[in-house]
C-alpha cells in the first residue's frame, strides 16, 4: 500500500517532464529524418566534393559521443563563435538530430544501395533521366527497406532525449533527479518509474518498427 | 525448311533502307578482359536480328551497349545518325552528357532476361510511369494504350496485379509491353526465356512472334532458342571470341554454314 501510494505521489511529478521529452523527441527525430535523407542522397551522388564532405560529417558524427557533441554545442559554440543556438531546446534538439541524422544517413545510403542493380538499368531502357530513376524507382523501394531501421533508432532518439537534462532542460529524467536528491530514500522506485514510462513512450514506435519489418518484406521482392 | 525461307522473304527488309543503328569497329574490355574486338553492324528499320554464339562470346555486352548500360572501350554507335556516346562541344568530341544520350537513345527498348519490372508499382503503372513522366504524354491516352497492350500481351485482366503475384511468363510479357507502350524503334532482347520455366517459355515467344509479325520496329535477340530464331530472323550473326564470326540469313548460318566453330557450337547445342 505504501508503494502504491508513493506511486501515486511520484508519477504525476515526473509527468511534468512529458512534454519536453515528446518536443525533444519529435523535434530531434524531424532534424534526423531529413538530415537522413540529405546526407544519405549526397552520400550516392557523383559529386565528389558533396560525397566526401558528407562522409566527413557522417564520420565525425557517429565517432564520437553524443553527450560530448551536445556538451560541445552547448559551452563550446556560443564561447568560439558568440553565437547561441537559439534556446538550450534547440541545442539539444540539433545535437541529437545532427547524431542520429549521421547514423540515418548510413541507412539511407545502404537502402538505396541495396535496390536491385535491374532497377536502375530497367528505368535506364525506359529512357529515365538520373532524377526519374531516383524518385519513381529507387527510393519508394529503398524508403521500405529503411522503415524498420527508422524505427528503430526512433526508439534510441527516445531514449536520447534524456540527455538533454544535462544542459537544464525540464525532461522526465529531470524531475526523476529533482525528486531523488530530496528524497534519497525513493530513488530505486524513482527511477524504476522512470524506466517505465520511458517504455510506454516506446510502444508505439516499436509496434510501428514491426509494422515496418511487414511492409519492407513485402514491398520489394519482385 | 523451304517455308520458312519464304516466311523471311515475306519480313525481310529492303537493303536499300538507311540503317538505324551503326555499330562502327566498337571494342569493349573489362580490366584486362576484351570482351569485343571490333564489332560493325548495321541495323535496318524493322530489321529482326539473332544473334546466337557460345557463352560469354560478348552477346549481352553488344546490346548493352546499345541500350547505353555499358560504355564501349572505343569505337562509335551511331543511331539515327547521331553518336550515342559522344557529342560536339566547342567543335569537339566529347563525351556526351545524360542530356544528350536520352536524346538519342529514346528509339530504343529492352527486355531483360530477368524481368526488372518495378515491384511497387501494379502491371498497369508499370506500363505507364515512362510514358508519362519521360514522354510527358497524356495520362488518360497512356492509360488507355497500356490496357491494350496488356490485353495484347494477354494480361488484360490482371491490370492492377503486383509484379510479385505473377508467373515467371507472366511477368516477362508485363515487361514487353512496358517496353512496347514506348514506341520504340529498336527493341532489343536478352534471352528473355533462359530465366522462364520450360513450360513458360512457350507463350513469352507467342509475343514475340506476334510482335515481329505486326509491329514494324527493328528487332535484336540475344536467344538460345534456335528454331525459333531460325523462323523469325532476317539475319543471325554467330558471335564468337569477341567478333562477328559469322553472319547471313537464318539459312546461312544455321543450316548451310561451313564454319567449324558455328557447327560445334550447333552440335555442341544439339546435345545439350
Ligand atoms: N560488368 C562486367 N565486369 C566484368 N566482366 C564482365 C562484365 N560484364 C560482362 N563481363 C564479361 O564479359 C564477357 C562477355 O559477357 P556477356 O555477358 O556479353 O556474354 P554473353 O555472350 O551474353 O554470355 P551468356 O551466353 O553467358 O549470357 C564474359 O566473359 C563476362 O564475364
Ligand atoms: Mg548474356
Amino acid at each position: 500500500m505504501i508503494i502504491i501510494s508513493a506511486i501515486i505521489e511520484i508519477t504525476p511529478q515526473l509527468l511534468r517532464g512529458l512534454g519536453i521529452t515528446i518536443s525533444v523527441l519529435l523535434a530531434s527525430a524531424i532534424i534526423a529524418y531529413i538530415v537522413a535523407f540529405v546526407a544519405g542522397l549526397s552520400r550516392v551522388s557523383n559529386n565528389v566534393i558533396l560525397n566526401k564532405a558528407t562522409g566527413v560529417y557522417v564520420e565525425v558524427f557517429r565517432g564520437t559521443s553524443l553527450i560530448v557533441q551536445l556538451f560541445w554545442l552547448y559551452y563550446a559554440i556560443p564561447m568560439l563563435f558568440g553565437i547561441q543556438l537559439g534556446s538550450n531546446w534547440w541545442t539539444g534538439v540539433i545535437a541529437i538530430g545532427l547524431n542520429y541524422g549521421a547514423y540515418l544517413s548510413e541507412v539511407v545510403r545502404g537502402s538505396i544501395l541495396a535496390v536491385d542493380k535491374g532497377q536502375t538499368e530497367a528505368a535506364i531502357a525506359l529512357n529515365m533521366s538520373r532524377y526519374q530513376r531516383m524518385r519513381l524507382i529507387i527510393l519508394p523501394q529503398a524508403v521500405r527497406m529503411m522503415l524498420p531501421e527508422f524505427g528503430n533508432y526512433t526508439i534510441q532518439i527516445m531514449k536520447a532525449t534524456s540527455l538533454v537534462s544535462l544542459i537544464g532542460m525540464r525532461d522526465i529524467l529531470y524531475y526523476g533527479d529533482i525528486m531523488r536528491s530530496t528524497n534519497l530514500s525513493q530513488a530505486p522506485l524513482i527511477y524504476v518509474i522512470v524506466l517505465f514510462i520511458y517504455f510506454i513512450l516506446a510502444l508505439p514506435f516499436i509496434w510501428l518498427t514491426r509494422k515496418g519489418e511487414t511492409i519492407a518484406k513485402k514491398g520489394v521482392v519482385s | 525448311m523451304s517455308n520458312v525461307l519464304t516466311e523471311n522473304k515475306k519480313n525481310s527488309v529492303s537493303l536499300s533502307t538507311e540503317p538505324i543503328v551503326k555499330y562502327l569497329d566498337v571494342k569493349k574490355s573489362f580490366g584486362d578482359t576484351h570482351v569485343l574486338k571490333g564489332i560493325n553492324l548495321e541495323i535496318r528499320p524493322g530489321e529482326k536480328i539473332a544473334v546466337i554464339g557460345p557463352s560469354g562470346s560478348g552477346k549481352t555486352t553488344i546490346i548493352r551497349m546499345l541500350m547505353t548500360l555499358e560504355e564501349p572501350t572505343s569505337g562509335d554507335i551511331i543511331v539515327n545518325g547521331k553518336n550515342l556516346w559522344k557529342m560536339e562541344k566547342n567543335g569537339q568530341l566529347v563525351k556526351a552528357n545524360e542530356k544528350h544520350i536520352r536524346e538519342v537513345r529514346g528509339d530504343i527498348g529492352m527486355v531483360f532476361q530477368h524481368f526488372n519490372l518495378f515491384p511497387h508499382m501494379t502491371i498497369l503503372e508499370n506500363c505507364m510511369a515512362a510514358p508519362i513522366h519521360v514522354k510527358k504524354e497524356n495520362k488518360d491516352e497512356v492509360r488507355e494504350r497500356s490496357i491494350k497492350m496488356l490485353e495484347r500481351v494477354g494480361l488484360g485482366t490482371k491490370l492492377d496485379f503486383y509484379p510479385s503475384q505473377l508467373s515467371g511468363g507472366q511477368k516477362q510479357r508485363v515487361a514487353m509491353a512496358r517496353a512496347l507502350v514506348m514506341r520504340p524503334k529498336i527493341m532489343l532482347f536478352d534471352e528473355v526465356t533462359s530465366a522462364l520455366d520450360p513450360e513458360l517459355v512457350g507463350e513469352v515467344l507467342e509475343v514475340i512472334r506476334d510482335i515481329a509479325e505486326n509491329d514494324d520496329m527493328a528487332m535484336v535477340l540475344v536467344t538460345h532458342e534456335m528454331e525459333f530464331a531460325l523462323d523469325i530472323a532476317d539475319k543471325v550473326l554467330f558471335l564468337d571470341q569477341g567478333v562477328i564470326a559469322e553472319q547471313g540469313t537464318a539459312n546461312e548460318v544455321l543450316v548451310d554454314s561451313k564454319n567449324e566453330r558455328v557447327q560445334s557450337f550447333l552440335k555442341r547445342f544439339r546435345k545439350a
